[in-house]
């Protein structure tokens, strides 16, 4: 049991990197990977929406949706109940939790349309993952895109300096060096049948 | 706003305004959906046809919408389109329901949409929306379709799984992997700002003021961001 979590969670991470594997949130890894407070912040603040999506949207689907047939309104009740939750929160952390708030509370907003929020709850549910694993793999999803957040925000600082042709300045080098991560991370394609299997 | 003819409103998102290679929008479906050439079509497709259906629908509310709660209903009006090409997909072709996967449903969450909406149909006619949604939709589809033919032929040589046999023991098979999707998008891009000689990019910096979400997130990372990249610029020049 134990073992199948830690698999999942590993998975996640490292091989099925949200970002630099399955494109998924790709617009705030380019947008918000300048500087690496914010990277940081971006990164925390996703973890953050990610595990409350599932914890919400998982119950619906599974104890509302499908016991009366609904499994094909997933998507317009899941980016609704994101959007509402994400609204919800903020207005929480606004009056009860000030620092946090001030911490997180730019990044907020900017998370309901990340596909990678809605992303990871459709693909809880379409590997028919139980609850407890369902949690465990938003964790890793999350924890993924921080870590591509973080390693990418150093890359980019070295950027801003490079000589770089002129038409490749600004957004085209950025993706290049995005292709450059990406590469290091098929680095860890077989490290899970190798340690855990 | 100026008078545009009908024909330029649906020719400027074919070129001129590009989503993919000049507002730089989508870019998740576009980088996930073009290793393969017939995954590509089919998504921009979809995407067109969602992107027309919204545009009208949200044209024709424009003034029913309230300002508030607006950000919210485009993305039920979205949602539902794409629902329906959800369905229509998987009972009438559903092995590109299963090549498209988790995609298909991203199209809700896709930026083109959300920023049409936002930045166009909201403040246009029904058949100016009409044209601009198709034409943006089309542009949509046409980058895919290069972006795409460029991963397959030369990483897999094949088009749209047809053996190119010439080409087969030159493979690159990393093309169709995940880090040739951000190369040849990136190479995309610094051939359309060699073409264009920069003028398409410089006046829509990446980041925030292309961005749909500009109005409803809080604006003080956009704008330090905004006016950050303008100083480098300043700087560079």
């Amino acid at each position: 049991m134990l073992k199948s979590l830690i698999v999942i969670l590993m998975t996640s991470v490292l091989v099925n990197n949200y970002v630099l594997n399955r494109f998924l949130g790709i617009c705030p890894f380019l947008g918000v990977s300048k500087k690496l407070n914010q990277a940081v912040g971006m990164g925390v603040a996703v973890i953050f929406v990610m595990l409350l999506a599932t914890l919400v949207t998982w119950p619906i689907q599974m104890y509302l949706l499908e016991p009366n047939d609904l499994g094909y309104m997933q998507t317009i009740v899941f980016i609704l109940v994101i959007a509402a939750l994400v609204q919800l929160v903020e207005i929480i952390l606004k009056k009860y939790v000030p620092s946090l708030h001030k911490a997180l509370g730019v990044y907020l907003p900017l998370i309901t349309t990340n596909c990678a929020v809605l992303g990871v709850t459709i693909n809880n549910i379409n590997d028919s993952y139980n609850f407890i694993e369902s949690i465990v793999s938003s964790l890793g999803c999350g924890l993924g895109f921080l870590l591509a957040m973080v390693l990418f925000a150093g890359v980019r600082s070295r950027l801003e300096t490079s000589n770089a042709p002129q038409s490749f300045k600004g957004l085209p080098l950025t993706l290049i060096a995005a292709a450059i991560v990406s590469c290091a991370f098929f680095g860890f394609a077989g490290i899970i049948e190798n340690l855990f299997i | 706003m100026k008078n545009e003819s009908k024909l330029s409103i649906l020719l400027k998102g074919l070129v001129k305004e590009n989503p993919v290679l000049v507002l730089i929008l989508g870019t998740c479906p576009t980088l996930a959906m073009s290793n393969n050439v017939i995954s590509a079509v089919a998504m921009g497709l979809s995407a067109t046809i969602v992107l027309l259906c919204s545009n009208v629908v949200i044209s024709l509310l424009r003034k029913i919408i309230p300002d508030q709660v607006r950000i919210p209903s485009y993305i039920v009006i979205i949602a539902g389109f794409v629902t329906m090409v959800q369905m229509l997909l998987h009972a009438y072709l559903p092995d590109l329901y299963q090549m498209l996967g988790v995609y298909l449903a991203l199209i809700v969450v896709n930026c083109i949409i959300l920023g049409r909406a936002e930045m166009y149909a909201s403040k246009n006619n029904v058949l100016n929306s009409a044209l601009d949604g198709l034409g943006m939709g089309l542009g949509f589809l046409l980058a895919l379709f290069v972006i795409a033919t460029i991963r397959e032929v030369f990483g897999n040589a094949s088009f749209a799984n047809l053996e190119i046999k010439f080409l087969a023991d030159y493979k690159i098979a990393i093309l169709t992997q995940a880090p040739g999707g951000f190369f040849v998008y990136g190479c995309m891009i610094a051939l359309v700002n060699k073409i264009t000689k920069g003028r398409a990019i410089k006046k829509k910096e990446f980041g925030c003021s292309g961005c749909p979400n500009v109005h409803i997130c809080k604006k003080e990372v956009c704008e330090k961001e905004t006016s950050q990249s303008l100083n480098i610029e300043k700087g560079a020049n």
